[in-house]
């Protein structure tokens, strides 16, 4: 009984797992070049936010803020530049 | 349906195997189509461990007797409730849970990061389903919780006493979803290191899983607490105890890599240490697991003597081998070239919080080792108590406050000394007002550590709501709108930023109520006939009369306690001791209800400023005659005569009650270790709260990147 249930599932099982290997087409994963520059964008877009929130709340002062606005465009600049060509 | 669930583990065995052996080499060919297999595997062996699992229920639900895992953790007395979280009160059912706990999230987890990670992830499915083969090892050949016996036993052995409580459905499923979430960020660290994509995209994707993890095993260690506190009759909230410690140190290791992964994130710095730290937060995840099962410290959680110590062993030292060896080998790719900036600056604070609450990790680590690294120096079992760990984390907790009320005050990148000066100065005055308002009231800075706790508590609260009060203030300025308004669209356009601030003020006000109430609380064990009062704290408590009551499954033996200060009524307390049968046939009928497990359910009236707490244990000496008698009389006693000989007795405990004894405590401030895990809960389920921003982004990345190409896309990528 044990061994026909087992034998049952396995089939069963086995025959979900390995649908992939009966397709022709695959769906592609993001190239990994591109995502990490997706995940550096991400995270510079929320630094630039988050330097204009410490601004508005008074941690920094304005010549302080320019000073860092200014670096962390330009950081950010380059990284969209190198994922459009990362995409191209 | 025990084969079914047999059939399930073996199955699940060869899922794990097949998936391990496809993710590998779909990663190694460049084969996506093995790669997705190895997904799929994943996704069936949850599938299958859902029905493993559904099939134990079952038969707890049902109490069907011949699962020798049912007949030794349930009977046909124990109510239902208790009946459907029995599973994991047993050994076997517990390994099954972690399994099937591990399984759904390793689904969930790479079922969000299939279009992403396309190198990392085979090698984190392998990781993920390493794991999972090491518990189905075990749950197959050691402790297979699909055992039958047969044939079956008339009644079971019931659950045990102390597990008992409504904490029982839920602290142990969210500490395993605690422990079983971390293995998610551990396994894709293990993935980029073996792949060699440090960048932080890995942090990116798992980062919702660590911090989900953090926010389970947190309140899963909160409802252990609470628990604690209201059942297990010492009086008390937290024990050191090493399992409630094992718990603890992944959540401290947790917390520091939720702090320092965002130094990775905005400036690519602290890469050896972040992987570092999520694969001790993983190792130590399975050795809290271990300290449970392998019974090899003493612990009133432990299941005892086993035989997973040598198993359990094995797989950490293959962790922390695998891990140390990785984090080795990639340790050239992994030097940043950024530096830090400034000391003065929310990176150089984020990093003593790290090295604080690794501190404290590794103090508890020590302490709760102890007995096994004294015997194996010195061949004696040495343990180490309460004073000893507070010695050490006292001091690291008020820097831990004080810091977390710095940080979210000073800037990313670099502060100016007149900025900081002028946002700590809110925060500075609100810790001395506060320290000066309790000197002078309820002299609760009688003690330094307790003065300095709470002024770095005040200060830590006071820097959250100056942080709230200034952003809501800007933004109003900003988008020209009235203040609540302008309150709830700052919090909801940084919800991570506000959940982490909301965090630190439920850590406060926690501190705050660990640090008051075992501080100041009164204790007294005394032991009163009825009519007689005690006096405990400013309180007196009189016993009024005594109670009983008779339950299927127990027989409870009590007291009416009357609680007043200064003559004026402040509570009515009920403890009792519920005395539970054994199924020891060696024992009479009444006898075997005294001879065995008994448990306290305490008397308590909660309140804001302090909890009245209270616990009794009669003395039943003088029963002890008639006891023996009965078992002798009516040694073959149906149930209905064994009900009346039991009535027969707490009538004469009701008549002529003997003197009982009474554990009071008065403690200030507990309901506050509740409320600041609350609002700690509540900030990191706002900081896990995905935007709409990030959704609509989600939908649109989704959108772009759906499409379909030739097989072995991989190749050349």
């Amino acid at each position: 009984m044990e061994a026909i249930l087992f034998l049952l599932l396995v089939l069963v099982a086995g025959s979900v797992v390995t649908v992939p290997l009966r397709r022709r087409e695959h769906a592609t994963p993001l190239d990994a070049r591109t995502a990490a520059l997706e995940a550096a964008r991400d995270a510079k877009l929320r630094e630039i936010r988050d330097a204009e929130l410490d601004h508005r709340t008074g941690k920094l002062s304005d010549v302080d803020y320019a000073a860092l606005d200014g670096t962390l465009r330009s950081e950010a600049a380059d990284l969209l530049r190198e994922l459009e060509e990362a995409r191209a | 349906m025990a084969a079914l669930g047999r059939a399930c583990l073996f199955l699940g065995l060869v899922l794990a195997a097949g998936g391990i052996g496809a993710s590998i080499y779909g990663a190694r060919a460049k084969r996506q189509e093995w790669v997705e297999v190895g997904r799929r595997c994943v996704y069936a062996l949850a599938a299958v461990m859902t029905i493993a699992f559904l099939v134990l229920e079952a038969a707890f639900w049902r109490t069907d007797l011949s699962f020798s895992v049912v007949a030794g953790h349930s009977s046909t007395t124990t109510p239902l409730f208790y009946r459907i979280a029995a599973p994991w009160s047993s050994q076997e059912g517990s390994l099954l849970l972690w399994v099937w706990l591990l399984s759904i999230w390793s689904s969930l987890a790479l079922r969000l990061t299939r279009k992403r990670l396309a190198e990392v992830a085979p090698y984190a499915t392998a990781v993920l389903l390493v794991y999972g083969a090491f518990f189905l090892t075990l749950s197959a050949f050691l402790v297979n919780p699909f055992g039958v016996t047969n044939p079956a036993p008339a009644e079971g052995a019931g659950l045990q006493p102390l597990l008992r409580h409504p904490s029982m459905m839920i602290h142990p499923p969210m500490l395993y979803s605690g422990y079983t979430l971390f293995s998610v960020p551990f396994a894709f660290a293990v993935g980029a290191l073996i792949a060699g994509r440090l960048d932080a995209e890995w942090i990116r994707s798992t980062r919702r899983f660590a911090l989900l993890a953090w926010l389970c095993l947190g309140v899963g260690i909160l409802l252990g607490a609470r628990w604690s506190w209201t059942e297990l009759g010492w009086g008390g909230f937290w024990a050191w105890d090493p399992v409630e410690n094992a718990a603890l140190m992944p959540w401290l290791t947790g917390t520091a890599f939720l702090h320092s992964v965002m130094i990775q994130e905005k400036r690519g710095m602290l890469k050896v240490w972040n992987v570092s730290l999520v694969m001790a937060t993983g190792v130590l995840a399975v050795l809290g697991t271990f300290l449970v099962r392998s019974g090899v410290l003493q612990s009133i959680h432990a299941f005892g003597g086993s035989t997973l110590g040598k198993p359990f062993l094995a797989f950490i030292a293959a962790l922390l081998i695998g891990s140390v060896g990785l984090v080795a080998y990639r340790m050239p790719s992994l030097r940043s070239k950024a530096r830090l900036d400034s000391l003065l600056s929310r990176e150089a604070i984020f990093l003593l919080n790290n090295l604080v609450l690794c501190g404290l990790a590794f103090v508890i680590f020590w302490g709760t080792f102890f007995p096994l690294i004294s015997e194996a120096v010195t061949g004696h079992k040495a343990s180490v108590g309460p004073p000893w760990f507070d010695r050490y984390t006292v001091p690291l907790a008020i820097m831990l406050v004080l810091l977390s009320g710095i940080g979210p005050v000073i800037a990313w990148r670099r502060a100016t000394l007149a900025n900081a000066r002028r946002n700590l100065a809110g925060p500075a005055i609100a810790a001395l007002l506060a320290t000066a308002l309790l000197a002078a009231t309820v002299d609760a800075v009688r003690t330094p550590a307790s003065a300095g706790l709470f002024a770095a508590a005040a200060f830590a609260i006071a820097a959250v709501v100056q942080e709230l009060w200034r952003g809501a203030h800007a933004r109003s300025a900003a988008a020209h709108q009235p203040l609540p308004g302008a309150f709830v669209g700052v919090v909801r356009r940084n919800r991570r930023r506000y959940g982490g601030y909301v965090v630190h003020a439920g850590v406060a006000v926690l501190l705050t109520g660990v640090a008051a109430s075992s501080t100041f609380q009164h204790v007294r064990d005394v032991r009163l006939s009825p009519g007689q009062t005690a006096r405990v704290g400013s309180y007196d408590v009189k016993y009024v009369r005594p109670t009983t009551r008779m339950q299927a499954e127990k027989i409870s033996l009590g007291a009416t306690l009357d609680v007043s200060k200064g003559g004026h009524h402040v509570a009515t307390l009920q403890p009792t001791r519920g005395y539970y049968p054994t199924l020891d046939p060696s024992l009479g009928p009444v006898g075997r209800y005294f001879d065995g497990d008994a448990t306290s359910e305490v008397g308590l009236k909660a309140g804001p400023t302090r909890d009245i707490w209270t616990a009794v244990e009669p003395d039943l000496s003088r029963f002890q005659g008639a006891i023996a008698r009965a078992d002798r009389e009516f040694a073959d006693a149906t149930p209905a005569t064994n009900g009346l000989l039991l009535s027969a007795i707490a009538a004469r405990y009701e008549a002529a009650p003997p003197p009982a004894t009474f554990r009071m405590i008065v403690s200030p401030l507990v309901e506050w270790v509740w409320l600041g895990g609350g609002i700690a809960a509540l900030g990191g389920l706002l900081a896990l709260w995905p935007t709409r921003a990030r959704r609509r982004a989600t939908r649109r990345a989704a959108a772009a990147r759906v499409r379909l190409r030739p097989r072995r896309v991989l190749e050349g990528a």
